[in-house]
Order: C-alpha cells, then sequence, then structure tokens
C-alpha cells in the first residue's frame, strides 16, 4: 500500500523543526517513530501534505533524572529504550505495561511522544502516564509550556497540543513514601489494544497510619480518550477496598463496540480496576 | 520531490533516490534486489517484513526508506557469512521450523535480535520475541524449538549434529 505523496523535511535540531511548523500549513504532520501514522497513512485514513520528519533528532531521546528527583524522558525515547532503562523500574506499572505494548518491532520504533500526541482512544502508555501525574513539556517558535497530562486530552485523536507545537519531553514526578503502582488491561486480541486497561498508583506517607493518602487511577480503551477514574480514587482514599473499582466508568459515556458492548465494556474495566488496585496494594514498600 | 539516501545493507554501502512515500521494504526488494524480505500484510501486524535497523528489529513495511537515510541495515541475506547458513537458519532447517517458508526471513531476523540481547532464552522468552511474527503454516511449536536450539549452537559454537553447513 502506498500513501498520498506529500512533501517531506527533516530538520537537523529542534529549533529547525520549530520553524518548519511555525509556517503552520494544516496539512502538516510531525513524523516520530511512524508507527501510528504511517498505517493510517498507508490506508489514505490520514493524507498530510507534509511530513516534518524529527526521528533523528538524539537531542530529543533519552531519560535523565531531574533535580527534584523526578525523570525527563525525551519525546522520542521509543518503548524498548524505556524498557531497558533501569530507573524506570521504580514505576511498576510501566514494567507492566512496557512489554505489552504491540511487539518487539513496535517497541523498537513507537515513541512516547508518538504515543501521548496521537490520543489513541485504546493506547496502553497513555493511562499509565495519566496515573503517574506525567507533565508534558511542549515547545514552539513562540516559546514553551508546560500542561499536566490530565489537562491534555481532549478527545479522541485530540489534544490541546497547538499545530506549530512539539512535545519535546514527558516528566514523572518522583516516587516518594510508600507507593505501588500497576496497569492491568483486557487487550483486544487480534489488535492488543487494550479493550478496557486500568492503571493504578497508589501510596501513603510514611508514619501515616497505614491509610493511603494517594491513588491515581488511569483509564483507557474505555471512554472517548484516556481519563482519571476520579470517582473510584475518593471512594478508595476513604474505604481502602478495591471494591471502589465499581465507580469506574462514573460519569463516562463508556465506548461501544463490536469487540465489547458498553454493558461488558463496563464490567470489564470494573474487573481490571481492581485488579490493578489489589496488585498495586500489593506492591506498596 | 526524489531524496537522496545512503545506506549501508549487509555490509555494503548503497546509495539510492527515493520518493519520500517510498517504504524501506519497497527499496530493499526492488531498488536493491533482496527479496529474501517478505511482504505479507503490508500494515505491520505480521512480521514478514521484518529486518535489523542499527541492531534492532523492525518491520520494513512501517519504515519510510527516508527515515532509514544514514542506518545500517541487516536483511535475511545478510545473515550467511561466506555461504554458510547462520546457526539459527541451520536449526530452522534442522527442526522443521518452517513449511512453506514464507514467514521465515522475518522468523529468523526475530529470532536473531533476540538471540543478540538474550543468549539463552526460555520458551517464554522465545514466544514473547515472536509475538509480533505471524506464522500460518507450523502452529509455532517447531519455530520454537529451532530458536531454542540456535541459542544452544551459538552458546557452544560447534554446528549442530546434523552436520548440516549451506
Ligand atoms: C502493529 C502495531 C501494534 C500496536 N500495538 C499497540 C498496543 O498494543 N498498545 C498501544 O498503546 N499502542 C500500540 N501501537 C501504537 C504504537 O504504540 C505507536 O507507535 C505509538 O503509540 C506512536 O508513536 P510513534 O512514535 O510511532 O508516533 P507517530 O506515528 O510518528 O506519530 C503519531 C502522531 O503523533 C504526532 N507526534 C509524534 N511525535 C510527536 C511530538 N514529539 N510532538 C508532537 N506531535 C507528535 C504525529 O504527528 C502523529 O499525529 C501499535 C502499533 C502498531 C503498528
Ligand atoms: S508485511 Fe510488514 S508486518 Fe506484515
Ligand atoms: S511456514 Fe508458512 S507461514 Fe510460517
Amino acid at each position: 500500500m502506498t500513501s498520498l505523496a506529500f512533501d517531506y523535511r527533516r530538520p537537523d535540531s529542534v529549533d529547525q523543526a520549530l520553524a518548519l511548523l511555525a509556517e503552520a500549513d494544516p496539512g502538516t504532520k510531525v513524523l516520530a517513530g511512524g508507527h501510528s501514522l504511517l498505517p493510517i497513512m498507508k490506508t489514505r485514513l490520514a493524507q498530510p501534505g507534509r511530513l516534518i520528519d524529527i526521528g533523528h533528532l538524539g537531542e530529543l531521546r533519552g531519560v535523565h533524572r531531574l533535580g527534584d528527583g523526578g525523570l525527563s524522558i525525551g519525546a522520542l525515547t521509543t518503548y524498548s529504550r524505556l524498557l531497558a532503562n533501569p530507573a524506570i523500574t521504580v514505576y511498576g506499572l510501566l514494567a507492566d505495561v512496557l512489554p505489552t505494548i504491540g511487539d518487539v518491532q513496535v517497541r523498537n520504533r513507537g515513541t512516547i511522544g508518538g504515543a501521548v500526541a496521537h490520543v489513541d482512544p485504546a493506547a496502553d502508555l497513555p493511562a499509565c502516564l495519566l496515573a503517574l501525574d506525567a507533565e508534558v513539556v511542549v515547545r514552539s517558535a513562540r516559546g514553551g509550556r508546560t500542561i499536566a497530562l490530565t489537562s491534555f486530552f481532549e478527545g479522541a485523536f485530540n489534544s490541546v497540543l497547538l499545530p506549530d507545537e512539539l512535545i519535546t519531553e514527558i516528566r514523572l514526578p518522583a516516587a516518594s513514601g510508600d507507593y505501588g503502582s500497576a496497569y492491568r488491561a483486557q487487550e483486544q486480541p487480534a489488535s492488543g489494544y487494550a479493550l478496557a486497561g486500568a492503571a493504578v498508583v497508589i501510596g501513603r506517607s510514611t508514619g501515616g497510619g497505614g491509610r493511603f493518602d494517594r491513588a491515581a487511577i488511569g483509564i483507557t480503551g474505555v471512554g472517548e480518550c484516556p481519563y482519571r477514574a476520579s470517582a473510584v480514587e475518593q471512594e478508595f482514599l476513604s474505604s481502602g477496598d478495591p471494591a471502589a473499582a465499581a465507580h469506574a466508568t462514573d460519569g463516562v459515556l463508556v465506548a461501544s463496540d463490536i469487540h465489547a458492548d458498553r454493558e461488558y465494556r463496563t464490567a470489564l474495566i470494573r474487573v481490571q480496576v481492581r485488579r490493578a488496585l489489589e496488585a498495586a496494594i500489593e506492591r506498596v514498600g | 520531490m526524489a531524496e537522496h539516501v545512503t545506506l549501508v545493507v549487509n555490509g555494503q554501502r548503497r546509495e539510492v533516490d527515493v520518493e519520500p512515500r517510498r517504504l524501506l521494504v519497497e527499496v530493499l526488494r526492488e531498488d536493491f534486489d533482496l527479496t529474501g524480505t517478505h511482504v505479507a500484510c503490508d500494515t505491520s501486524q505480521c512480521g514478514a517484513c521484518t529486518v535489523h535497523m542499527d541492531g534492532q528489529s523492525v518491520k520494513s513495511c512501517t519504515v519510510l526508506a527516508v527515515q532509514a537515510d544514514g542506518a545500517t541495515v541487516t536483511t535475511i541475506e545478510g545473515l550467511a557469512a561466506g555461504g554458510e547458513l547462520h546457526p539459527i537458519q541451520a536449526a530452522f532447517w534442522e527442526k522443521h521450523g518452517l513449511q512453506c517458508g514464507f514467514c521465515t526471513p522475518g522468523m529468523i531476523m526475530s529470532a536473531a535480535d533476540l538471540l543478540a540481547r538474550v543468549p539463552d532464552p526460555s520458551d517464554q522468552q522465545i514466544r514473547h520475541a515472536i509475538h509480533g511474527n505471524l506464522c500460518r503454516c507450523t502452529g509455532y511449536h517447531n519455530i520454537v524449538a529451532a530458536i531454542r536450539e540456535a541459542a544452544v549452537t551459538m552458546h557452544t559454537g560447534s554446528a549442530s549434529d546434523s552436520g548440516i553447513v549451506g
């Protein structure tokens, strides 16, 4: 299959990429690993007139420890590179999720920036980053801004990212106190994407009397984009009981399709949230 | 407009002018005549088109040739050194790891990627590593056995008992 013809640009630096993006032709698309974009271009669901290939920009790759103990992950860092990085093993849910995304070849090409920018309603990683309170660092020729991931997604394949903006980095806050996390998903067997996936991060301050004082739950495959299940978070904080999972779809219009109708998907996500909570509780330490 | 692309393919420097929308697998097969790399699904599902790009396995139907500019690429043709089968190829033969053979080049490139990272994999690790490679014939059992055998041969540095060489 062949995509429509397009104009191809390969900037040598982030600044050059931003200058190209500032030309703000609506048909322009950034190309990172290409593992979401190229398949839809080949089937002609997407027909960008120009691709700006950032794939060679080393300055957007790599994982660094920040001064406050958090992690900065370059937008072009692939799933494989993340998986091989010991710094991510403290985030148990990343160790859960990364080996399940696609396959080896997909993980060798797909990037964290692409996963966040694409906003696939069933992608695995965005739910985990939501639960980790990740921030998205973006730059444009006009300047830069840092956006909490909780206010980044706007709907299916839609985010607050402006056409001239590039994601340069994803930031994860430091894991502090007693802390446990897990990701559990029911995969669509053919595609491997999540029919219903739940990412859980829970924590308690040391000496806080055993009660959890932090709970963050990211959900994918269920709504029109990944979301935080705040009703579960609140219920779990007061009860400490994984049965809080019953609130997983409160206030959400649950997706319904040939793979899982609304009722089934609602049941599925409740089970995944409960399992993820139970696994995270086991791991607290 | 055509872009000039320079690659090192199976140890040989190659240069080619390509239209940006052309895929790496198209350039390998059509421009370089390296037809050992197969195309089956053309939608990044089956892994028949797997090659190594800068030492990592990739599905070459989902990489533009221009994205591979400057890269070192190894295809199935680059595995057999001096006309002698690579230990993974020999093990696929020995263990009957193929039937129609269509998936085999991609399967072997995935196996080579795994064994470079994990010299002594468990069956579970082998199955996880070939998750992105579909085979419609074998039922995978003999493919797993072949990769396990190749791991042993590559470890001990000796050819398998069959004495099969290219
Ligand atoms: C066979 C297959 C199986 C898969 N299975 C799964 C799975 O099980 N779970 C899952 O979650 N995902 C899966 N994926 C999707 C995969 O995770 C995507 O490759 C990845 O999410 C997108 O990253 P990319 O670098 O390839 O993005 P690209 O395809 O290059 O880009 C995707 C979109 O993001 C934009 N973009 C990319 N980078 C930036 C940036 N830095 N700044 C601004 N915009 C940017 C692009 O313009 C484009 O719109 C699968 C993909 C394939 C092909
Ligand atoms: S032909 Fe590339 S994955 Fe099937
Ligand atoms: S041997 Fe026929 S597809 Fe694998």
